[in-house]
């Protein structure tokens, strides 16, 4: 860049510093903002919810039924909470919420299964959300055949079912014990780094030409690229603290494995950080005012939440909706660090995900530059 | 261009889309002058000060600003000039000592340490030094904005409407700190509302609706427009104000404390008047030479029947100094 001076440009850095940390509610948004958001999605959110407060009718009772519950009760899924008597009450109790689960053990059960009968446990499960009631759902098939097969051992033991010609052996890899904040963890870096960087470096580009004093800085012979640059330095340099505070709350706190590449890692969120905050950048040269600012930043992070594949399952969602998904940066880099994280992955089975991101911010900054204005037409 | 003019532009025109803000604009600064900038709001007087130092790029027009081509130099206009914003620009969440030393560091100035200790020597600011600029008051605040921007020592100081907001004392000594530098050799472009600012310049131009009405050196403005004024004392001068608004032949009366001053271009009708008052024996009429004053009075008033808008235009008539 002709002209371009290392002390001017170190002037902007330093008094963007200095305003930083003047500015008590921005610093403490940026520290605070990734503390608390992982203290909640890690500690409070879990989409494999245990003991489930569920009901019984007993119609008939005996060594069987009594091993059906012990072995709901057991896998913890399932939490007892009581009895009741005839459908209609069971059913009352799935609408007011007091259980999730309706179990009813028939008549003459134990007896049907002795003789080969195969009868049938009815179990009601309040499926207006899936989420809740899924994991306990598909564990139910497998707790109950167990505990069947094995109070039915002994003389008991006529003819168990024939086997399967085949059988599934399940491996669940990465995050065998399917613990949600192994999952909801290292997501949260992608969300917590496009929320803030994107939100403070638009303000705080914005924050100057509100004030007026853009009008007096550019008219020293300071140029473009040095305030640029010095303006925008130093929220990197957030971002890393952002994700040292991040890395060491995910090994201390919620135990989340590192086990791919550091270069892979750290490569990856330098770049995640540099497209987020082009995009802050672009929002700037959109907007007039702070308030402005703050509303576009919103309007990019409701999708990052929404679309990327942090909140919900990205396969899950319709094919505009993934189209959508794609362009999204948050989309890439939370694949990027769940697969360094979790899968322990190395720079060759990342570099997709950083050839996208890559991508974005070529059209990211492209769009930018074509906005950004040298002089206040 | 000649050497002798700090600021030479030919033909300035700026549009804001459909809006022409600035309309075939000519101007001369000669160097070391003190030239006032006048006319109502939103008369594109910032926009041209803009203009000068590159903030905006003209859409027709060229020119020189201190020998550099406006359209092509204003990397080095920048460094040359110093502006002073309408608004307080500086940094409110910077102390005084940190918004100087930036501004130093804009400039790349050598010995910057020194010069900004020199600088707040000179304010009388230097045992508050560390105080944070958004904390002080109006007056101090401009004058921490001129000295921010005669930081790097400029050959010509752009100051748009400097004193708005700031009260007479402040304005007064603001006003010597100019005269000060003028004489010293810097060359001032002051833009204002205020008449008694006014009076203060060597030269003016009065632009109205982005087009110039008139320039020239201040003395011979009066003369330029032509008119002729009667100064009258007396009783009950505001029935008489009334009454001679509605004479024909006048065309400007402006009340200046306990006097009436009445003006108009066509000096026989005037003078008519004039005899017909002191015939009637209760005021005295007394022929004076037309001021500034009464000459901004009429151009103002000419500007707002020439233009008749929405933003009528406002100025105010400040006391004397």
């Amino acid at each position: 860049m002709i002209g371009f001076s290392l002390g001017r440009f170190w002037a902007v850095l330093a008094k963007e510093f200095v305003q930083m940390r003047r500015d008590r509610l921005t610093f403490g948004m940026m520290v605070g903002i990734p503390i608390f958001q992982l203290l909640l999605f890690g500690f409070a959110i879990n989409t494999d919810p245990h003991h489930l407060p569920t009901l019984v009718e007993i119609v008939d009772d005996g060594p069987l039924t009594r091993a059906v519950l012990a072995g709901m009760e057991t896998s913890e899924y399932f939490a007892f909470v009581g009895r009741v008597d005839g459908i209609e009450a069971g059913e009352r109790a799935l609408r007011d919420g007091t259980a999730n689960f309706v179990v009813v053990v028939p008549q003459g059960f134990e007896r049907d299964v002795v003789r080969g009968r195969s009868p049938e446990i009815l179990v009601s499960a309040d499926a207006s959300d899936p989420v809740a009631v899924g994991s306990a759902m598909s564990a139910l098939s497998g707790i109950l055949e167990r505990a069947i097969e094995q109070t039915l051992s002994g003389a008991l033991a006529t003819a168990p079912a024939t086997p399967a010609p085949f059988s599934i052996t399940l491996h669940r890899q990465f995050n065998p014990e399917q613990v949600s904040s192994v999952n909801t963890v290292p997501g949260l870096l992608a969300v917590i780094l496009a929320m803030t960087m994107v939100l403070i470096t638009a303000v705080a580009i914005v924050r100057e030409t509100e004030r007026g004093t853009m009008e007096s800085l550019i008219a020293t012979p300071v140029r473009p690229f040095e305030v640029m640059l010095g303006k925008i330095l130093p929220y990197v340099f957030v971002g890393y603290v952002q994700t040292a505070v991040f890395l060491i709350a995910a090994d201390l706190l919620f135990d989340v494995p590192f086990l791919g590449s550091h270069w892979a890692f750290f490569l990856g969120f330098n770049l995640y950080i540099v497209v987020n905050l082009a995009l802050g950048f672009l929002i700037s040269t959109l907007v007039r005012t702070q308030m402005q600012a703050m509303q576009a930043s919103f309007f990019t992070i409701l999708p990052t939440i929404l679309l990327s594949g942090f909140m919900f399952p990205f396969a899950g969602m319709p094919g505009w909706a993934q189209a959508l998904g794609t362009a999204i940066p948050a989309t890439h880099y939370l694949r990027l660090v769940r697969k360094v994280m979790l899968k322990g992955a190395t720079m060759a089975d990342i570099t997709g995900d950083m050839a996208a991101i890559g991508v974005i911010l070529a059209v990211v900054v492209l769009f930018a530059m074509l906005r950004y204005r040298q002089t206040l037409d | 261009m000649s050497d002798d003019f700090a600021i030479s532009v030919r033909g300035i025109t700026k549009r804001f889309g459909a809006r022409t803000v600035v309309d075939n604009f000519d101007m001369d600064v000669p160097r070391g002058s003190i030239y006032g900038f006048l006319g109502p709001n939103g008369s594109g007087k910032t926009t041209t000060i803009r203009i000068m130092c590159g903030l905006l790029t003209a859409d027709g027009g060229d020119g020189s600003c201190l020998g550099y081509d406006i359209r092509t130099q204003s990397a080095r206009i920048k460094e040359n000039v110093g502006y002073m914003t309408q608004r307080f620009s500086l940094y409110e969440d910077l102390t005084i000592r940190e918004n100087l030393d930036f501004v130093a560091r804009m400039y790349r100035m050598k010995g910057r340490r020194a010069a900004v200790e020199h600088a707040l020597e000179d304010l009388g600011l230097a045992d508050r030094a560390g105080q944070l600029a958004g904390t002080l008051s109006g007056g101090w605040k401009q004058r921490l904005a001129l000295a921010a921007c005669m930081l790097h020592k400029p050959a010509l100081l752009l100051l748009d409407e400097p004193t708005a907001g700031v009260d007479p004392k402040a304005r007064r000594d603001f006003w010597d700190e100019i005269r000060r530098l003028s004489a010293a050799g810097v060359t001032v472009l002051v833009s204002t509302h205020y008449m008694d600012e006014a009076v203060q310049c060597d030269y003016i131009a009065y632009i109205a609706y982005g087009k110039k009405l008139i320039a020239g050196p201040s003395h011979e403005i009066p003369a330029m427009i032509g008119l002729h004024t009667w100064r009258v004392q007396g009783p009950d001068l505001s029935a008489l104000e009334a009454e001679l608004r509605a004479t024909p032949g006048v065309e400007q009366v402006a009340r200046f404390g306990a006097v009436l001053h009445v003006s108009g271009t066509d000096a026989a009708a005037l003078e008519a008047v004039a005899k017909a008052g002191m015939a009637r024996g209760l005021h005295r009429w007394q022929k004076k030479d037309a001021e500034l004053e009464e000459a901004f009075i009429y151009l103002m008033a000419s500007a707002s029947d020439n233009f008749s808008r929405d933003d009528a235009p406002e100025v105010k008539a400040g006391a004397a100094a």
